[in-house]
């Protein structure tokens, strides 16, 4: 039998504010711990939280970039369970009336095995308001908790269920962090948990119109996790229902050893968290005038720029997708182009060789010595032909480590592309006339010959021969003989 | 008629983590049922145009600006913790959940 996926996600992400959503305590990755908390967050008797406003502002911006609706009267509600990672025990959080509600993105699923890629429109369903818990740290015999997380503002974006592939999930994923990347509002770095997300799937036979029963997927510490965790998911549910069994509702842990994804619990009931109003805060009201401004503040979106790429800059649908899913990297072209760069070769570098240099020593753009001046300045030479693509890869390597001027490095390591031909004439000439044979294998037609003679020409100038000149005068002297 | 079950007691203090006996949940069955019973009476109003109150002020949006003080001095923090390690707060082992 062939069943049909049935994915849905939900997603965490921290907001990038000064201080938290509703103490001033500071909010900010990676201080000592239990160093960021007021009594607020301590969740002391008497304490009263109040709403940090620019909170309000990011969950707008995030909603609208989202295509989402925004609820213009709104509040927060209390969600009750016990955990020592939350003083209070409760969570100050949005039920029924979430800020964003009925949203979509676009997301692009690339082709595989000779199936073409595709688009296709996710539905969201809400994007609500809520805080953060403290962090728990487990020992042998107890745990740890550290505070400085609690209260730290977080949007929760829930999709519909409208994703059928692990792919699709991945996809949407990608999607969803560019725009909030995009919008400011968050670092949305997973290996710092500004980005978490968890998985709903369940499986159904095709045509069968009810969904199955569904379970959670926890532990998923990158998207390539989300998509593995995914993939044994399904595999799993369709051997259960095709040996008989039925699907448990229970959450599911992802093991990045094996791969696999293992019991945590089974889910009896529905959770009975007792949500009321929250009665420490007071309702919410954004008119029109707020929601404009916020509206205002929203910048070029990836979609948007995508579209200007390919038709104001010429760049293809594909290297233009590639390019805008990174901000910093797309930021970084703009600025390229901006400083006289060719906008196909600065595509071309950034995709290629810098993106290489940043995966492997697994660093950001920022953390180089690249800028988009020194970057641009090396792109130059190569399109004017000081330089060729071959020797710009040495003064590359210098750029990115080093900095400084491309024109000063090439000048400084002559690394000047030979174009003249009273230079190199002579050179092929010698190349030549050491290799009689190879010229006569050219004029019997072994092309190969070619190759190997303008390999020996690029030997003896280091690399730095003009290869079409090459080309154009080595043709010329074989003819003559 | 809105009588609340002993089990119904008993879940509710389970909830709020409150150990009560066989005898209180019997006890506060039947007066947590008079007093659902009374509540009850509201259910005889029709409030189909009326929007739900969801604050009993009628003010809205007390807001702060976004600034941050510097976080309370974490010896202070850990007066009213029992048991500290390493600048963290101590617990009961959690199940990873």
């Amino acid at each position: 039998m062939n069943f049909e996926t049935v994915i849905g996600l939900e997603v965490h992400v921290e907001l990038k504010t000064e201080s938290k959503i509703f103490s001033p305590a500071p909010n900010h990755f990676g201080a000592e711990p239990n160093t960021n908390t007021t009594v607020i967050d301590l969740g002391y008797p008497g304490v009263l939280p109040v709403l940090n406003k620019n909170v309000v502002d990011y969950a707008i911006r995030a909603s609208l970039a989202l295509n989402m609706k925004i609820n213009q009267h709104t509040k927060f509600d209390r969600k009750n369970y016990f955990y020592p990672d939350n003083p209070k025990a409760y969570q100050i959080s949005q039920f029924d009336k979430p800020i964003g509600y009925d949203g979509w993105i676009e997301i692009e699923v690339p082709g595989t095995d000779g199936q073409p890629g595709y688009t296709k429109k996710i539905g969201i369903t809400r994007l609500h308001m809520e805080e953060d818990a403290g962090k728990l740290t487990h020992g042998d015999g107890y745990s740890l908790v550290d505070f400085n997380r609690q209260g730290t503002p977080l949007v929760e974006i829930v999709s519909e269920p409208d994703i059928r592939t692990p792919a699709e999930a991945y996809a949407y994923l990608e999607k969803l962090k560019s725009i909030i990347q995009y919008t400011g509002v968050s670092d949305v770095k997973m290996e710092e948990g500004s980005l978490r997300c968890d998985a709903n799937i369940s499986i159904r036979p095709y045509g069968q119109e009810e969904f199955g029963t569904k379970t959670e997927l926890k532990n998923l510490n990158s998207f390539n996790f989300v998509r593995k965790g995914l993939e044994h998911e399904e595999i799993r549910q369709a051997e259960v229902l095709m040996s008989g069994g039925v699907i448990e509702q229970e959450t599911r842990r992802f093991d990045e050893k094996t791969g696999k994804t293992i019991l945590m619990r089974v889910k009896e009931g529905t959770d009975d968290y007792r949500y009321f109003p929250e009665p420490d805060l007071v309702d919410l009201v954004i008119d029109d005038a707020w929601l404009e401004r916020v509206r205002q503040s929203i910048p070029e979106l990836p979609d948007a720029r995508k579209k200007r790429y390919v038709d104001e800059l010429g760049l293809t649908e594909y290297d233009a997708s590639v390019l805008v899913v990174n901000k910093p990297i797309s930021d970084f072209f703009d600025e390229m182009v901006a400083a006289g760069a060719d906008s196909k070769l600065s595509a071309n570098w950034l995709m290629g060789d810098v993106s290489a240099y940043l995966n492997a020593e697994q660093i950001e753009i920022s953390q180089t010595k690249l800028t988009p001046e020194n970057l641009a300045g090396m792109v130059k030479l190569i399109s004017d032909g000081t330089i060729s693509s071959k020797i710009a890869k040495k003064v590359f390597t210098e750029l990115v480590k080093n900095g400084g001027d491309a024109k000063e490095i090439v000048k400084a390591k002559g690394l000047v592309q030979i174009s003249d031909p009273s230079v190199l004439v002579p050179i092929i000439t010698k190349i030549l006339d050491n290799n009689p044979q190879s010229i006569e294998d050219f004029k019997n037609g072994k092309d190969r010959a070619i190759g190997f003679l303008v390999g020996q020409i690029m030997k003896e100038t280091k690399g730095q021969a003009n290869p079409p000149m090459v080309n154009k005068i080595l043709l010329e002297e074989i003819n003559k003989r | 008629m809105a009588k609340l079950s002993k089990e119904e007691v008993k879940h509710v203090a389970h909830l709020a983590r409150l150990a009560i006996t066989d005898e209180e949940a019997e006890k506060f069955a039947d007066q947590l049922g008079k007093i659902t019973v009374f509540a009850e009476q509201l259910n005889e109003l029709d409030t189909t145009n009326v929007e739900p109150t969801s604050h009993v002020l009628s003010i809205v949006n007390v807001m702060r600006e976004d600034v941050a003080v510097k976080g309370l001095d974490r010896d202070v923090m850990m007066l009213n913790v029992k048991e500290q390690e390493d600048g963290q707060v101590k617990v009961p082992p959690i199940l990873e959940d």
